[in-house]
């Protein structure tokens, strides 16, 4: 194990981490005020509406995916008699389909972000910043899922890369697992890595603001000026 | 029952002047900053007329506002809450910038460089979004005093379904201005579409406010106002709306919308309402009977039992007096010439109009009519600003409480005219009199601390200001981010020490 290899896959992963970590605690603490999704579909909506609408429903798509792919080992989907075969087929049927919503979305939502006067206007650093990133993330995991998988003979990363992550999530890191994963992949995971560090100072903080809690409070909220927030108190 | 106090605003539309003093005080204060220039919190409109945004009265294209389902319950008009979590990427009912329209300044500087030319330098228009210069096809006020002709007009849905009543010729045209805010509704849908939470009515006074730092900008509450009076910032990526400028009305001040009328339309009071019973008046199957159920929310100040049930449930007593001398309820309830706007969205708003007269007086002063309510009664549906509009504005299409409305005004001034000219009014009796001279003293002569009345917000009762001290304004320079030094924060800010409770208290009158 190289000392490369280490700060590649034990240095990196961690820090990024951190950063992701404490750069939520920091701004959830000071920026309530900036912690909103920034939606310019005032300025736009047309393109918008269809451009943002395959990006989430493809990035939650994905999101789902990952999840799944890292947390399952191999031994449990094969004693829910699911082969590697049969997996990886509808892991390459999903993911690109994923991949696919997510990419058309992507490329609508950037060259409306780029050409778009009204909406160039409002863009921030960050904003650009991040976008790369992401892109980087989606085309490079697009590209391992419908190409590498379906093109070549196929990687099984659920016997290297998903070890990795799920050691890594237990603070028992193995970078020889990554280390030999074809590059692809590699970059691929150490983009995300890059997006969790950015996290925390873009818009993509509205993730965490999902309302859920919308679908079971009370329609109206009525607050007192005691100062205590009564979400869904008794206003009718 | 559970008693609350909530303002409202009476506005007497036959003496606005159309002049947008209001609006120009209410942006000068509240939206002259980047991000909120389209915005106005505040703004008057001519009818007919498509409004602002560009026909913001047709729910069938924005979804505002309340409708009931097929079993007759309450519901948003633009669907359930998962229905919004569903359209939450990219909400179809938002109306864009160019609705509005987008705002501008103009390359002054070419001014001041120019040098010596033969022509005069031109300043020409940028937007204040893009710096780009503009091609102007739009702007507030657009059709201000039926500029655009009858085309501009016809655009109004309120003459949808009357448009045979209607003439748009110019010798019969007719118009009339509306000045709009937030309605700070009983049932606000604005409230109940922040899939935040962040919106809030507060309990004390009814007034209806964003929190800047709970929203999120999911954007719901502008499709959700049935009025279009919730209003996204661009720059911050927030919802912003009209504050009733709660920082002057907790002080005993007039919103400055109201303080800078220049005709005096404007009235503000408190009423006392039965919060238990919102959702049953607000549920009434037939629209034409909102009016009356809002109505009977309302409650008698001068009731000892409802004063003493306000106590109860917390209305402070300097309150409930206020209340009892609340021109918002002598205006809208006891004389009941104040009708609500659009109340068929179901949210029970509370900013009420008294429709314009002026027209009709001319019908009737022209025939030289013998006034007996009767006769006012017929002429009244030969004025020039139709009664089938404004019922379709101030009563959801029912013509028979705009129609009460003018009958008792011109009755009034039919009165009034009589006594200055030294006439007897026959067949009147004291106790008619009596009300016909004190809704005169209302709409005519009352001096400010009439028309405003204004208890004082209860600020021993508030959770302590410092609290938010060095906290963003909506105007941070770099639009949204962390805008305070990053000092940390004092406990004392959350929990201040007694003492300086103390010193609040005292300062408090």
């Amino acid at each position: 194990m190289s000392r490369s290899d280490v700060i590649l896959w034990v240095i990196v992963p961690y820090a990024t981490l951190a950063v992701f970590v404490v750069g939520h605690v920091w701004r959830w603490r000071t920026d309530q005020f900036g912690w909103t999704t920034r939606s310019t579909q005032l300025l736009e909506s047309r393109w918008l509406t269809i451009g943002s609408n395959l990006f989430h429903v493809g990035a939650l798509l994905a999101i789902v995916g990952h999840i799944v792919g890292m947390i399952f080992p191999e031994s449990l989907t094969e004693r829910f008699g699911m082969s590697e075969h049969m997996y990886h087929v509808q892991a390459v049927g999903v993911g690109s389909f994923a991949g696919f919503l997510c990419i058309a979305g992507l490329v609508i939502l950037v060259v409306r972000r780029l050409s778009v006067p009204r909406v160039a206007a409002t863009t921030s650093t960050a904003d650009l910043v991040m976008y790369a990133v992401i892109t980087v993330a989606i085309v490079t995991g697009q590209i391992a899922t419908a190409g590498y998988q379906v093109l070549t003979d196929g990687y099984n990363y659920r016997e290297t890369i998903a070890p990795y992550m799920r050691g890594l999530m237990v603070f028992d890191p193995r970078p020889s697992h990554i280390s030999g994963a074809p590059v692809l992949y590699q970059v691929h995971v150490l983009s995300t890595f890059a997006l969790y560090a950015l996290w925390p100072f873009t818009r993509l903080v509205h993730v965490w603001s999902v309302p859920w809690r919308y679908l079971i409070r009370r329609p109206q909220v009525v607050r007192a000026r005691r100062g205590t927030v009564r979400d869904g108190a008794r206003s009718r | 029952m559970r008693i609350r106090a909530q303002f409202g605003m009476v506005m007497n539309l036959d003496k606005c002047i159309g002049c947008h003093t209001c609006s120009v005080t209410c942006k000068t204060v509240w939206t002259n900053r980047a991000g909120a220039e389209y915005m106005w919190f505040n703004d008057v409109e001519t009818k007919p007329g498509g409004g602002y945004p560009k026909r913001w009265e047709d729910q069938e294209r924005w979804n505002g506002g309340w409708e009931l389902d097929k079993r007759g319950r309450l519901r948003l008009k633009a669907g359930g809450k998962l229905r919004k979590i569903t359209r939450i990427f990219a909400n179809p009912d938002l109306p864009k910038l160019d609705d509005y329209y987008e705002p501008w300044t103009y390359d002054y500087e070419t001014l001041t460089r120019a040098g010596d030319s033969k022509h005069q330098p031109v300043a020409r228009p940028e937007s204040q979004i893009t710096g780009r210069p503009l091609a102007l096809e739009w702007g507030p006020n657009w059709e201000d005093d039926l500029a655009g002709g009858p085309d501009a007009a016809r655009r109004d849905p309120n003459l949808r379904g009357i448009e045979e009543q209607v003439t748009l010729d110019y010798e019969q045209a007719f118009m009339m201005y509306l000045p709009r805010l937030c309605e700070h509704c009983m049932n606000p849908s604005c409230v109940a579409s922040c899939p935040s939470g962040a919106m809030y009515k507060r309990e004390e006074d009814g007034i209806v406010l964003v929190d800047q730092d709970k929203c999120r900008g999911w954007r719901m509450c502008v499709s959700g106002c049935p009025y279009k009076k919730v209003y996204f910032n661009w720059r911050t990526g927030k919802a912003e709306k009209c504050t009733m400028c709660y920082p002057r009305m907790e002080a005993g001040m007039p919103t400055i919308c109201s303080e800078t009328c220049v005709g005096k339309i404007r009235y503000i009071g408190i009423v006392l309402y039965d919060a238990d019973r919102i959702e049953e008046a607000a549920s009434v199957p037939d629209p034409k009977d909102l009016y009356e159920s809002q109505l009977g929310l309302f409650l008698d100040p001068n009731d000892p039992e409802v004063a003493a049930q306000a106590l109860a449930d917390g209305v402070p007593q300097d309150w409930i007096d206020a209340a009892r001398r609340s021109p918002v309820y002598e205006l809208a309830v006891r004389h009941r010439v104040a009708l609500p706007l659009h109340p068929e969205y179901r949210t029970l708003p509370m900013v009420w109009y008294v429709p314009p007269l002026s027209p009709v007086m001319g019908v009737i002063e022209g025939r030289g009519a013998e006034a007996d309510p009767d006769d006012v009664f017929h002429l009244i549906d030969e004025m020039r600003i139709p009664i089938a509009y404004l019922a379709e504005m101030l009563s959801a299409g029912d013509p028979e409480p705009v129609r009460r409305v003018l009958t008792t005004l011109a009755a009034m001034r039919r009165h009034m005219r009589r006594k200055n000219l030294g006439q007897e009014d026959e067949a009147s009796d004291p106790e008619a009199t009596r009300t016909l001279e004190a809704l005169f003293r209302l709409l005519a002569l009352a001096r400010y601390d009439e028309r405003f009345v204004i208890p004082k917000g209860h600020v021993e009762e508030a959770a302590s200001v410092l609290s938010l001290q060095g906290s963003c304004g909506l105007d941070s320079a770099g639009g949204p981010g962390p805008c305070m030094p990053q000092t940390p924060v004092a406990p004392e800010m959350y929990d201040p020490p007694r003492r300086l409770l103390q010193i609040q208290r005292k300062d408090t009158p």
